[in-house]
């Protein structure tokens, strides 16, 4: 994959924080191996601790990216309650914990080409786009912020998402009831 | 005194606890709701005391508002020195201009507001907006309420459901009243559905039998039909009035007082007006039970009786009356009433007036006969706005609360001591006079207010409706309304004949046949047509059943209704009909003084000369205190200062406007469709006075007696001799047996929502495809076969056989094939579903980058 | 720090995740694969958030992390169901829609 191109950074940005781009460098080579070991581990609970890496990868992004509270946010929901989820979806589905052959499809091939030429695509697109373009240096985003933009501009699709939730929880359990 | 010589005079206006926290008013009775819901069950009045309490201390809260709003409307005359006392002695320091005095100011209304929710700056209030129609009508709803829920306390005792009973009774009356006290369009959008529900849990009240659900979900759907209008028309006039209202109002488009200033300004463009006013008034006829949409207020009647009581007098079926009043701006803009428009609203009024009336000629149970004058009145309120008598229409709805209100609890008063829980006039009722004295009194009261006699109340409003009417330039509606007046006289005639006088017949004379059912139909829920042959088949039964035969003729009714037995125990020891105990009769002869004396509010014809009384402007309270002043409103000072006690406003006075050559007041030019002086808006267009003439009261009221002595002259020959011309008219008559069934089947118009509205969604395509098979092609094969055999079988072998067949299967073939070579994509597994997704997905993706760069 | 470092790194997660979705055969894995890619789409969010300095682009990324922890706790009980009735959750044997 294009690791390098991520890695190193052209020295003549005047912007760019190097302590910064090293961080981020270290945690994108990081979470880059853990999502590659999620889709091809042969073991189901190591695929979700890979995960665990990943997310918590992304919230290290967000931080670097100034989003304090939703990094706060993604370490709280995803490796709070997801992966408890996930975990206990592995243990309730499946006795045995250990390796194990044909976690994979028949045709699990036909995933290379597609991801590739996808990434391809994207990439082609993204650095055409946003080929010189800085994200500035800037202190994070007041929570207060967020806040008053959830309790009037986004105040109706907030009440919807509160309803979904509300739905999906008792979805989850009319489901996964026994009776 | 107001300084009228000043161009922009301070104005204080005094107002108080009442006004700004009238709130209150709709927030205690839905508290209640909650409480005898959560709580009803284990309270020692099964949760009745719960809904009593909080009806009256809404009646607490709207009286004092109601007499606040007096000191208010005060203040603005007088300085804020004289108390209303000064109102009822028929003293008035200011003259209206009408009278060639002075200008009187706009009156500000009280509005307290609070921002409900908002989404990306719109913000959408809940609050009230307490002017003189909103405290008129809260103290009604308020009113009524109280009475309807302390009748309901003997009526329903120990139905099982009676918790439930005070909760939706409860919850309805808060709905209306929230409706009425909005301040803007959602609000009223809330409490308009808030009473749809309710309606639909109460008239499916006992929901055990089919026929009360049937009719529940009529009720709720017809009227649903109407709400689409509602929404539809709050959408236009958001639309329309949004920016005018952001730019000078500092509200936004749902604000009612932001709609009533657009309508006026002449901002918005004639065609968005007529839009919106139409499509308001659908909702109004789905609500008010106007001409086409009429059909569920009859089938309401399967609720308990307050219910129907409740429905009828103050709530529901005046939400869409009310709807008009408030914004009657629009509807008077889009309409071009001020220019003697012929009104959508006055053409449904009219004809609903005169339909429904003729309904009611052919009914059998007496609860029908009330609810079809019902609608025939809202037709008259309808009428009323329709032509620009809006203080009329209003006032109707006033009067017409108490003493339909009256006639409602007087006839669940009937089934329940009387006639053993029926409601058939013919079979179980006549006679009662002697065993319900009480209640035939206060029957008869309510019936001469109903037909408009004269020191009753709905002389008072129902003649000022048609007298405005003719002022206004519309003769033809003018001698409809005095057509409808004598209609009214005559059924109602008919009604009290048959329930109270001739020979106890049925329940009444103490045969018992049925087995307890508890204020349900006797009938079965009818949908089909009642046919000629049925109609010759069942009439003698029921004229012989009316015509006093004796009972042994009779007992067979019983087998009409079986199925309502269970319900509960009957509790009356007593077998005859006997009057009722007190907690039914207190509130019936309340509202039957109030039938007697609520007229006298305003008596418009007592201000003039018509009666010699002359008791000048000041005994019009309603006039006064209720019908919004016309004079513009400078706009800087017109946003809502809640919380403050005193507003200053600043008001310019138009020059007086001066009067016709006859006395009558001349329309403003200000606020009509020619834009306002700039920088000022108005809220209420200038509406004419009609005066009342000793002539048009004569002819009133002799249409009236006509009508009575036409119809006692029908009952004595038809009901108590027997007359052989009449009895078994509509067998030997053609004409008489035709309109007395389209009468009967009430104008086939529930056959044509049943049959052809319902049907057309489900089965149009099959009829229309059979139809055009037998007509079309049929017609098409046999002249094909007449014109020449040979021709025919050529055209059958050749084109049909070769060509059409062929060609049919040819495609079948092709479609085959294409699915057999397409099957195994369609493999049933997720992932190969995902590959094809994300691969078509970024193959499109690439094509869209390709031609966007090349 | 460039804008691409963001949108590469998200696009590599991506594709990781398609590539898991369309690759794996147990259904919690495949649930795991679309994880991946809603985290990708909220770095993208971020990023771009930063980029336009409008914290509109945060807002957002909150509610994908609501509804993909919606999505995890139906598609989980539905996992669950399917293996209650099937004793297996490999996505294959799941082809009752086959045309």
């Amino acid at each position: 994959m294009n690791l390098h191109a991520l890695i190193a950074q052209p020295d003549a940005e005047p912007a760019v924080n190097i302590a910064l781009n090293i961080g981020f460098g270290l945690i994108a080579t990081v979470m880059i191996f853990a999502a590659f070991s999620v889709v091809t581990t042969k073991n189901v609970v190591h695929a979700a601790l890979y995960l665990v890496l990943v997310l918590a990868g992304v919230a290290a992004q967000f931080i670097l990216a100034s989003a304090e509270f939703l990094a706060v946010a993604q370490v709280m929901v995803y490796i709070g309650a997801v992966m408890v989820l996930f975990l206990f979806g592995i243990m309730l589905t499946r006795a045995q914990i250990g390796k194990e052959d044909g976690l994979n499809n028949q045709g699990w091939q036909l995933g290379i080409p597609v991801a590739i030429v996808l990434f391809g695509l994207l990439g082609y697109v993204i650095f055409n786009t946003f080929e010189d373009d800085v994200l500035e240096e800037r202190a994070p985003f007041p929570t207060e912020q967020l806040s008053d933009q959830y309790l009037s501009a986004y105040l109706v699709p907030f009440l919807a998402v509160s309803f979904v939730l509300l739905a999906a929880a008792i979805g989850a359990i009319v489901l996964a009831r026994k009776d | 005194m107001l300084a009228v010589e000043d161009t922009h005079a301070a104005l204080e206006l005094s107002s108080g606890w009442f006004l700004e926290n009238a709130w209150l008013i709709a927030l205690i009775p839905a508290i209640g709701f909650a409480l005898i819901i959560g709580f009803g069950k284990k309270m020692p009045m099964k949760g009745s005391e719960i809904g009593l309490a909080s009806m009256a201390a809404s009646l607490v809260i709207a009286t004092g508002a109601g007499i606040q709003w007096m000191q208010r409307t005060d203040s603005a005359s007088h300085g804020g020195d004289e108390a209303i006392g000064g109102a009822f002695s028929g003293v008035r320091g200011v003259l209206r201009a009408s009278e060639g005095g002075e200008v009187e100011p706009y009156i500000e209304p009280v509005v307290t507001q609070w921002v409900w929710w908002q989404n990306s700056g719109l913000e959408f209030g809940l609050g009230s907006h307490i002017d003189g129609l909103s405290v008129l009508l809260l103290w009604l709803v308020a009113f009524i309420s109280l009475l309807v829920q302390v009748f309901s306390l003997d009526y329903v005792r120990g139905d099982r459901r009676y918790t439930h009973f005070f909760a939706a009774l409860t919850l309805f009356s808060s709905g209306m009243l929230v409706m009425v006290m909005s301040s803007n369009m959602v609000q009223i959008i809330l409490g308009w559905e808030i009473m749809g529900l309710c309606s639909f849990m109460l008239i499916g009240h006992w929901w055990e039998d089919a026929y009360n659900s049937h009719s529940a979900l009529k009720a709720f759907f017809t009227v649903r039909v109407g709400d689409v209008g509602l929404l539809v028309g709050t959408a236009i006039l958001f639309f329309g009035a949004n920016d005018f209202a952001v730019a000078n109002l500092d509200s936004n488009g749902f604000d009612i007082r932001a709609i009533q200033a657009w309508a006026l300004s002449g901002d918005g463009s004639s065609w968005t007006l007529i839009m919106a006013s139409s499509a308001l008034f659908i909702a109004a006829i789905g609500k008010s039970g106007q001409f086409p949409l009429h059909t569920w207020l009859p089938d309401a009647m399967a609720g308990p009786t307050p219910v129907s009581s409740l429905l009828h007098s103050s709530t529901m079926v005046v939400a869409g009356v009310f709807l008009v009043a408030r914004i009657y701006p629009v509807f008077w803009e889009g309409f071009n009433i001020a220019n003697g428009g012929l009104s959508f609203i006055a053409i449904i009024g009219g004809i609903t007036i005169v339909v429904a009336a003729l309904l009611a000629f052919v009914q059998d149970d007496i609860k029908k006969v009330l609810a079809y004058s019902t609608v025939s009145q809202l037709g008259y309120m309808m009428l009323g706005l329709g032509t620009g008598a809006w203080l009329p229409a209003v006032f109707h709805v006033f009067t017409h609360a108490f003493f339909k209100c009256c006639l409602f609890l007087a006839a669940g008063s009937i089934s329940h001591s009387g006639s053993h829980h029926s409601f058939d006039m013919k079979k179980d009722m006549g006679g009662l006079r002697k065993f319900m004295p009480i209640t035939f009194g206060a029957w008869c009261v309510s019936t001469l207010a109903l037909t408009g006699v004269i020191p009753f109340a709905g002389f008072w409003s129902k003649d000022e409706i048609i007298d405005n009417v003719g002022a206004n330039g519309y003769t033809f509606l003018f001698w409809v309304g005095l057509g409808g007046a004598a209609l009214t006289a005559m059924y109602m005639t008919r009604a009290t004949y048959l329930t109270f006088f001739g020979e106890p017949r049925g329940a009444a004379a103490g045969i018992h046949h049925d087995d307890g059912g508890h204020d349900e139909y006797a009938t079965e829920f009818r949908e089909t047509a009642i046919r000629s042959a049925d109609l010759v088949a069942a009439l003698p039964r029921s004229l012989s059943a009316a015509a006093n035969v004796p009972g042994d003729d009779i007992e067979h009714d019983a087998e009409g209704d079986p199925a309502h037995g269970g319900h509960h125990a009957d509790e009356h020891d007593d077998h005859g009909p006997h009057e009722s105990g007190k907690l039914i009769l207190v509130p019936i002869v309340i509202l039957a003084f109030l039938a007697l004396t609520s007229g006298f509010v305003n008596p418009t014809p007592l201000a003039g000369d018509a009666l010699g009384a002359n008791l000048g402007e000041g005994v019009e309270l309603l006039k006064k205190y209720v019908e919004p002043r016309y004079e513009p409103v400078a706009i800087g000072e017109t946003a809502g200062h809640a919380g403050e006690s005193v507003q200053l406003l600043e008001v310019t006075p138009l020059p007086a406007a001066e009067a016709g050559a006859d006395g009558k007041d001349a329309y403003a030019t200000g606020c009509g469709r020619t834009d306002p002086e700039p920088g000022t808006v108005c809220y209420f267009p200038k509406v004419k006075h009609a005066v009342p003439e000793l002539s048009k009261i004569l002819l009133s009221l002799g249409v009236v007696a006509l009508g009575y002595a036409a119809a006692i002259g029908f009952c004595i020959a038809f009901y108590k001799n027997k007359n052989p011309r009449l009895v078994g008219l509509t067998e030997r008559s053609r004409i008489a047996r035709g309109g007395y069934l389209f009468l009967k089947n009430k104008y086939y118009l529930d056959l044509l929502y049943q049959n052809v509205f319902v049907y057309f969604v489900s089965r149009p395509l099959a009829k229309a495809t059979y139809w055009f098979n037998q007509n079309v092609i049929d017609g098409a094969v046999n002249g094909v076969g007449t014109s020449g055999k040979k021709a025919g079988d050529w055209v059958y072998n050749n084109i049909d056989q070769k060509i059409v067949d062929g060609a049919v299967n040819a495609s079948g073939t092709v479609a085959s094939e294409t699915g057999h070579g397409l099957q195994p994509v369609q493999s049933g597994k997720v992932n190969q579903y995902g590959a094809l997704l994300f691969g078509a997905a970024t193959v499109g993706a690439i094509v869209l980058v390709i031609l966007n760069v090349s | 720090m460039l804008a691409v470092n963001f949108l590469l790194l998200a696009a590599v997660l991506f594709c990781i995740g398609v590539f898991g979705v369309i690759a794996r055969r147990n259904a919690v894995l495949v649930l795991m694969s679309i994880e991946l890619i809603l985290a990708a789409v909220n770095l993208n969010f971020v990023a771009f958030a930063m980029m336009n300095d409008n914290i509109d682009g945060q807002v957002f990324a909150l509610f994908v992390i609501a509804i993909a922890a919606a999505e995890v706790g139906v598609g989980l009980a539905m996992v669950l169901m399917i293996y209650r009735n099937r004793k297996s959750i490999a996505l294959d044997g799941l082809s009752e829609m086959k045309g």
